[in-house]
């Protein structure tokens, strides 16, 4: 196929190679590059934070103003989502932690040669299945059994229940499931979309002719595709953060 | 008939399912505009809300990108 430039396929660059084998308990616990790429993440949000909250000052400096910034945006997101008046500001580290080590991941992602950990489903599956037991564990902890009454909304007649409650359970299963394939495609689609029309241009010029006076349209197009998975990377950060929220004003707020 | 002849075929229908994301995104973003056109004071806090619906949408069409590409490249 003409996308295959050079004979690499454009999903080559998902391949999780073992760095360090490692068995712990009879499982295989290999440090892999998505273990590395993961641990950076971590290592930079942390590092970043520590050295910007290191000597808080009445003005704050460069460095405490992007991290109070950023603050301030989550905090604003879960206030207006979540309902700052009862329980919900106790969810905002853990909205805080997800939205920055989705955000940093993706990001990382962008930066060529790296790995992107997000576009694979076992990590995203793994994030979206931590909010969907935080909120049912939240929930049963604050509601107790009533926090059943969820799936059966109140004001609605008894005959339509047999037909409403299933209806209402789907929907909150495939929660999780859409919330994790969500992040996941997007950031597969796109990088496979960039590797594609980046094998167009090699393509292109390694073709007879005319034909190589059109490599710069792929060019074009490919720098364009990047600025928009920039804008992706952090729109679908975001957008995990927020329905997050979402979720979790069900464990906060109960029945609607 | 050769399956990989089906491959491809499926991948082209699988596009078709970027009909619906390119309908909602018009959507969108023509209301988003009519809106703040007639408001454009208004238009500005609500910025917030047509980007998340834009990543809510456009991920819909992701999703059978994403089919069409698994088939290319990875079936």
């Amino acid at each position: 196929m003409a996308a295959e430039g050079g004979g690499h396929s454009p999903i080559e660059q998902f391949a999780i190679k073992v760095v360090q084998p490692l068995k712990l308990f009879g499982y295989d616990a290999s440090i892999t590059n998505a273990t590395l790429f993961m641990l950076l993440a971590v290592a930079l949000i942390v590092g970043f934070f520590f050295v910007a909250t290191r000597n808080p000052g009445r003005v704050p400096g460069r460095l405490q103003g992007a991290a109070e910034a950023i603050y301030e945006f989550i905090a604003s997101t879960v206030r207006d989502n979540l309902d700052d008046g009862k329980d919900g500001r106790k969810y905002l580290p853990l909205v805080f932690s997800l939205f920055m080590f989705v955000l940093v991941a993706n990001m990382l992602g962008m930066i060529p040669g790296f790995f992107t950990v997000t576009s694979h489903i076992i990590v995203t599956a793994a994030l979206a299945l931590l909010v969907i037991s935080v909120v049912i564990i939240g929930g049963f902890m604050r509601h107790g059994i009533g926090f059943l009454k969820l799936f059966a909304p109140s004001g609605v007649p008894g005959w339509l229940m047999p037909i409403l409650i299933p209806i209402e359970v789907i929907s909150f299963v495939s929660r999780p499931i859409s919330l994790s394939v969500r992040l996941f495609a997007n950031m597969l689609a796109g990088h496979i979309a960039l590797k594609i029309f980046a094998g167009f241009v090699g393509a292109l010029l390694g073709a007879a002719g005319i034909a190589k006076l059109m490599a710069p349209l792929p060019l074009a197009l490919t720098t364009a595709l990047t600025a928009l998975e920039f804008l992706v990377a952090f729109l679908q950060a975001y957008v995990f953060a927020v329905l997050t929220c979402v979720y979790l004003s069900d464990a906060v707020h109960g029945a609607h | 008939m050769d399956p990989v002849v089906g491959k491809y075929i499926g991948a082209g229908l699988a596009c078709l399912g970027m009909a619906g994301a390119g309908i909602g995104l018009g959507n969108l973003f023509g209301q988003f505009l009519s809106g703040a056109l007639r408001n454009p004071s208004a238009a500005d806090s609500q910025r917030g809300t047509l980007l998340l619906g834009f990543a809510l949408t456009e991920a819909l069409g992701i999703f059978s990108l994403l089919v069409a590409l698994l088939l290319l490249f990875v079936v």
